[in-house]
């Protein structure tokens, strides 16, 4: 097993720059801050949201819902999530019928946890838009899905890794691209 | 073979870490019984058959509501009315069922090792949901969540089992998981409804309900069976509730507020009081409700994670839910 190679895409500025892009154009998509409820996926992805609503509170003086999601129990294919899976919180605040959601994600890929997201928000209510936001689209969808918000597009072969490293949980913010070596 | 095996046939042969696992598991299901729509698709596809031999209300209804709660396909098999009376064998009744492609079997028997022989019998995964006077599984784990929750831990915790501990599979599914969990356990009960040598499983055995009260920080108070009295086990329902029975008064006296379980189905006025049951420290009903998220976790970590097929599916590219 050959070392992994690590390369940098996103530094800590240019991933706190690229956030606060996110922010405004995720202002801008919903219209200001009325219906906007933010709705994080496990793990990072709720950093992530955590993170961009602070940077809306701070433009606009609103505190903006947020949430948390765990898609483990929608996945398509229970067979293979390992033998210890954990299942991690999922939080939603208050209804979501008549509300802009906003999935917040770190890195689209092909798609199937956005396909499981939403059908997991769907047995919350029904919000009247949901939109996509991720920090890194590294391409390679396997379903018909495609972000409406994004941080930073790679192309990353089918044998290379993105890490989304964040300051909370990894001690240091950071996106890295992986190739060779096994995770 | 999935974190727990094939098979949940009791607490004996579980570790510390895989009861934990379950334990851990159970805790996000509980939130999905709060949702508004109170079911996901984890289990979606997966046919289970609750095959019931004894009599059971709650157990089954819990079992019933996780595997709903799970989109499982559910069939319900009671012994009274099947072909099971009309002299089919237990391994015949199983086979027959898997050959309609089934995927898992909830049993409850009066034989004790029923679960064990039917899970070596059949490729299905067996859940023991009690098995004579063996185990009861599923009913200790949310005893143990139960615990969990109240103290926020279990080691070093006191736990005292009150009354027929002869007969009682809760009992001893209880014994393995809170000491593998590292709790002390103690056991109080008449004479006639102890099993000689439960010393040697590492309990304190008390004689009088008075000292028990004194050392224990939770008591699980079992339900006596009434026909216990019938066989003479006990001299009268009246006899028992005065030298066993869990009052009011009886717990006045505690050194420090106990916590009151009971697995249910309750005699009141027999094993315990009326206001110790429905009092401010009976946990009775989050026993219940725990029930079904803990069958969720067992019934989820039994049906998926198999690392073989993770590490197929994964290929060069990582997880599928990139």
């Amino acid at each position: 097993m050959s070392r992994p190679e690590r390369t940098t895409i996103l530094d800590a500025r240019a991933l706190s720059r690229a956030l606060q892009r996110m922010a405004v154009e995720v202002l801008e998509l919903s219209h200001g801050t009325d219906d906007l409820v933010l709705i994080g996926i496990q793990r990072r992805g709720v950093e992530l949201a955590e993170r961009i609503s602070r940077l809306i509170e701070k433009d606009e003086g609103v505190a903006v819902p947020r949430g948390a999601l765990d898609i483990t129990l929608y996945r398509d294919d229970l067979e293979t999530v390992g033998p210890k899976p954990v299942i991690g919180e999922t939080r939603i605040p208050g209804d979501l019928a008549g509300k802009h959601v906003v999935i917040v994600d770190d890195v689209l890929y092909t798609g199937r946890t956005v396909r499981a997201a939403l059908d997991e928000l769907a047995d919350f209510g029904r919000p009247k838009r949901i939109s996509l936001c991720v920090l890194v689209d590294r391409g390679g969808r396997e379903l018909p899905i495609q972000p409406d918000v994004v941080g930073k597009q790679v192309k990353v072969d089918r044998g290379e890794r993105v890490d989304v490293l964040v300051q909370e949980l990894d001690g240091r913010d950071e996106v890295e691209l992986v190739h060779g070596g096994l995770k | 073979m999935t974190a727990l095996g094939k098979d949940l046939v009791g607490l004996e042969h579980l570790s510390p870490d895989q009861i934990r696992l379950i334990l851990d598991t159970a805790e996000p299901f509980k939130e999905v019984s709060e949702r508004p729509i109170k079911k996901v698709p984890a289990l979606r596809g997966k046919t289970i058959v609750n095959l019931f031999f004894e009599a059971s209300t709650r157990t089954r209804i819990s079992f019933e509501f996780a595997e709903k709660r799970l989109s499982a396909d559910t069939v319900n098999v009671a012994a009274s009315g099947s072909a099971v009376q009309k002299g089919e064998t237990l391994v015949d009744t199983a086979k027959n069922l898997e050959a309609m492609r089934i995927d898992m079997v909830v049993i409850r028997h009066p034989s004790s090792g029923a679960a064990l022989f039917l899970g070596d019998r059949i490729r299905s995964n067996v859940v023991n949901a009690g098995d004579g006077k063996h185990e009861h599984p599923t009913q200790a784990l949310l005893d143990l969540l139960t615990i969990r929750d109240k103290h926020g831990k279990i080691a070093g915790l006191k736990v005292c089992l009150v009354g027929d501990i002869q007969h009682s599979r809760v009992a001893r599914s209880n014994i393995w998981g809170l000491l593998k969990l590292g709790a002390e356990v103690g056991v109080c009960g008449p004479d006639t409804l102890m099993p000689r040598g439960i010393e040697e499983l590492g309990v304190c055995r008390f004689r009088r309900l008075e000292e028990a009260i004194e050392w224990a920080d939770v008591l699980n108070v079992l339900r006596l069976q009434l026909e216990r009295m019938e066989k003479g086990f006990i001299p009268s329902l009246r006899e028992y509730y005065r030298v066993f029975g869990v009052t009011a008064e009886r717990l006045d006296k505690a050194p420090r507020e106990l916590t009151i379980m009971h697995p249910g189905p309750m005699n009141r006025g027999v094993e315990i009081d009326s206001r110790v049951a429905d009092g401010t420290h009976s946990v009775i009903l989050a026993q219940v409700t725990n029930g079904v998220a803990v069958r969720m976790a067992v019934l989820y970590l039994l049906a998926g994670g198999r690392p073989e097929l993770a590490d197929a599916a994964k290929g060069p590219a990582g997880g599928a839910a990139e």
